[in-house]
């Protein structure tokens, strides 16, 4: 094996490849041949980081400089000064190792600091494409410690003493899952994966399939040897199309190395997985709808029970966790339960991915030990709220979910803390919202994608939602009435009560937490037809600024209704109200800035 | 089962081709319908009659449940898109970063509503949810192309990249 005296990890995820990751490789090999460094330097294809606002990020081993945000004409002076004369360049690093004369270590900076990555552990450190480099960082090694020392009810013993919860949503506890699919009694049982990642703003499970694929498929076979199944399906999005390509690649290694098809390890133990791409239906991250939809139907949830552990693809024992909870089994099993009990709250155990996204500086992904508070994820690994503005409220959980407002912030984030103040964990989206986000405009926004996800197949959520829907709407046009508010809140709890599935019960949820902390809002859009946050377009009047308006014209002349009055460079224009339809245009146009709306 | 017209014989020949090896890769394999369809409308951009019909015959599934799984699922279509699809992120982190003013400047732009396509075939466009780029918050796609961090002014110098 070659030894080379540096690595260049270029992050190929998502993120960074919109931002030109790929001419950025291509460059840096370019510029390795031009300078003969070849034999000295490797690039490697690396996964995601979580930095993908500052993307494409290279990050340069052994100093571990991270080099952020960068233009293909950056990489020949990379080359030249770092790779060839040993001297960082400083002005490209990323953002708080720049303030520093000397360089830290990934595990120094402010981003990573407070972070504990074990789902995410190899994520942006190897590269995903190849299976050498996941044996290398101890891939594999629990699935034969597992298939080699431990009995299957061992397996589930550990994990039940880790005391690990499932990941996706609700929190149930996995050891508990694996047992009751392992007692199931069949000739035939399923391993699932769902990573069918559909809430909006979530982006965790994405980055472990394009960083580290090979983490799950070792897991589902450990699952496999645990509950007594030789088949396994990963229900994966379509529209993730480097995660299903890695994927398959993962898949295609270890059967070759013998880590996956028949007689794994020589042990006799069988274990084959297979990709189902789904097809955009938000439902079937439902766990009995995602079933349903691998038997290749329509998508819909059905009751339970019997739940899947007993009944559950084409009837038979089935067990399902998501992405992230199968990440967190191959550690546990190598470091021992305790290693993991340490880490987290009382209750909440590990850690939790968070995509953290919205009006925040580092958008990106974060894997936090159970029990950081929202201050420290949003003020020092996140680099708080952008051009000043003030922290409002976080949204967790998404559709399902509820959001936690500024009053909380030093509430530690665990499963049960969250349910407390109405939110859920979810699956791990985290939208920080600051003060020119309208609450009741957030809630409308996710009714909306709940009526649009609605499978129709119970009244309560495919009638309920839109009723509420209409509702939210009318009172962020202004034309709420009195009463609406109260209407909301009966059909929440009715919703809540009778709806068939998981999704369609915690749809109010987005409604009833904003109502909960934010309800002077929405008294004030009904009430005195006024928007607080300033962003219901409707309940807002545009004002040309008299001082500033150069009475150039030039938004008279874009107004679409002739609402704009005013002779050119005689004094300033005037907005008549009674015309405006609100759309925006002047601003946009106005060359001085000199309209705004209240 | 060549309701083909002369012309075009060997065009819509190989796309049948390409559709009975799907047909056939598929064959005995549990649940097989939706990956069917997938590939198929990846051969024809969308998911014609004609295509439907060969699968219920082969696959031995009722028209009606096919079609029930084509509805129920947003990525199927059963009309043409445009050449260049516009897909405007409207998950929550794009949301929250003013998405929908770029969508309502793609429709102005376009002069056409989500889900429609321009006469001449060249733009089509939709509002999806999440691509789990949120990260560069507000995201269009068209096609394969990732725009992160977008204004509403921007669109048109977009779209004229497309023209």
């Amino acid at each position: 094996m070659q030894i080379y005296r540096a690595h260049a990890l270029v992050c190929r995820g998502t993120g960074c490849s919109s931002h030109k990751a790929e001419e950025i490789f291509n460059e840096l090999e370019r510029q390795l041949q031009d300078k003969k460094l070849t034999n000295e330097v490797k690039v490697v294809t690396a996964g995601c980081l979580g930095l993908c606002k500052s993307g494409p990020n290279l990050v340069i081993y052994p100093e571990g400089a991270i080099y952020s945000g960068l233009q293909v004409e950056d990489v020949e002076e990379i080359v030249t000064e770092h790779l060839l004369k040993g001297r960082i360049v400083k002005r490209l690093l990323f953002g708080d190792t720049e303030a520093d004369a000397g360089i830290k270590s990934l595990d120094d900076v402010g981003f990573f600091k407070r972070q504990k990555r074990i789902a995410l552990r190899n994520c942006g450190v190897i590269n995903p494409e190849s299976i050498d480099e996941y044996l290398a960082f101890d891939g594999y090694k629990a699935l034969t410690k597992v298939l080699t020392e431990m009995e299957p009810a061992e397996v589930i013993d550990v994990l039940k003493k880790s005391q690990l919860r499932g990941r996706g949503g609700a929190g149930f506890p996995t050891g508990t899952k694996w047992e009751f699919a392992a007692k199931a009694e069949s000739k035939q049982k399923y391993v699932c994966c769902n990573a069918d990642e559909g809430d909006p703003g979530a982006f965790m499970d994405r980055s472990i399939l394009e960083g580290d694929p090979h983490s799950l498929v070792e897991a589902m076979a450990i699952a496999g040897y645990a509950v007594g199944a030789d088949k396994g399906f990963i229900y994966i999005r379509a529209e993730y199309p480097i995660a299903v390509k890695r994927l398959r690649l993962a898949i295609e290694q270890a059967k070759e190395y013998g880590l996956l098809g028949e007689n794994i390890l020589n042990t006799g133990f069988n274990f084959d997985l297979e990709i189902r791409l789904g097809a955009g239906a938000f439902v079937c991250g439902e766990e009995t709808a995602l079933l349903t939809s691998i038997e290749g139907k329509r998508g819909e949830p059905r009751p339970r029970p019997p739940f899947p552990a007993v009944k559950g693809l084409w009837g038979q024992p089935t067990l399902l966790n998501n992405v992230e909870t199968y990440a967190n089994v191959p550690p546990i099993i190598l470091n021992g339960p305790d290693w993991f009990t340490q880490i987290g709250t009382e209750r909440s155990k590990g850690t939790k991915v968070f995509a953290v996204g919205g009006n925040i500086n580092n958008t990106g992904l974060v894997e936090i030990p159970m029990g950081t508070t929202l201050r420290e994820v949003i003020y020092e690994i996140g680099g708080g709220i952008p051009n000043g503005k003030e922290f409002k409220a976080a949204q967790t959980g998404g559709p399902s979910g509820g959001c936690i407002p500024a009053s909380h912030i030093d509430t530690p984030i665990d499963y049960d803390t969250l349910v407390e103040l109405g939110a859920m964990m979810g699956s791990g989206g985290l939208i920080i919202m600051d003060e020119d986000t309208c609450m009741v405009d957030i809630a409308r926004f996710f009714l909306e994608f709940t009526v649009d996800e609605s499978c129709g197949k119970c009244p309560p959520c495919r009638i309920g939602t839109k009723r509420m829907l209409e509702i939210l709407s009318r009172i962020t046009e202004g034309r709420g009435e009195e009463g609406d508010i109260e209407k909301l809140e009966t059909l929440a709890k009715n919703i809540k009560a009778a709806a068939l599935c998981g999704l369609g019960q915690t749809a109010p949820n987005p409604v009833l937490s904003t109502l909960r902390y934010f309800r002077d809002e929405y008294e004030a859009h009904v009430r005195d037809k006024k928007c607080p946050a300033g962003a219901c377009k409707s309940l807002l009047d545009y004002v040309i600024d008299a001082e500033i308006c150069k009475s150039c014209g030039i938004c008279a002349k874009n107004c679409p209704v002739d609402a704009i009055e005013g002779e050119k460079k005689k004094g300033p224009f005037v907005i008549i109200q009674e015309k405006c339809i609100k759309c925006g245009t002047c601003v946009e146009k106005c060359p001085f800035d000199a309209i705004s709306a209240s | 089962m060549s309701s083909t017209c002369s012309c075009s014989k060997e065009f819509v020949d190989e796309r049948e081709e390409r559709l009975t090896e799907v047909i056939e890769k598929y064959r005995g394999v549990r649940g097989a319908l939706i990956p069917v369809l997938h590939e198929a409308q990846e051969i024809y951009g969308y998911l014609p009659f004609h295509v439907q019909k060969r699968i219920s015959e082969e696959m031995q599934i009722p028209m009606g449940e096919i079609y029930g799984v084509i509805t129920f699922y947003t990525q199927f279509s059963l009309e043409p898109k445009g050449e260049y699809q516009i897909q405007v992120c409207l998950g929550t982190a794009c949301y929250v970063k003013g998405a929908n003013l770029i969508l309502e400047k793609f429709k102005e732009k376009l002069g056409i509503d989500v889900g429609g396509c321009t006469e001449d075939g060249k733009f089509s466009l939709q509002a999806c949810r999440c691509v789990g780029a949120c990260g560069l918050a507000p995201v269009v796609m068209i096609n394969e192309d990732v725009y992160g961090g977008l204004k509403p002014s921007e669109v048109e110098k977009i779209l004229k990249k497309y023209q």
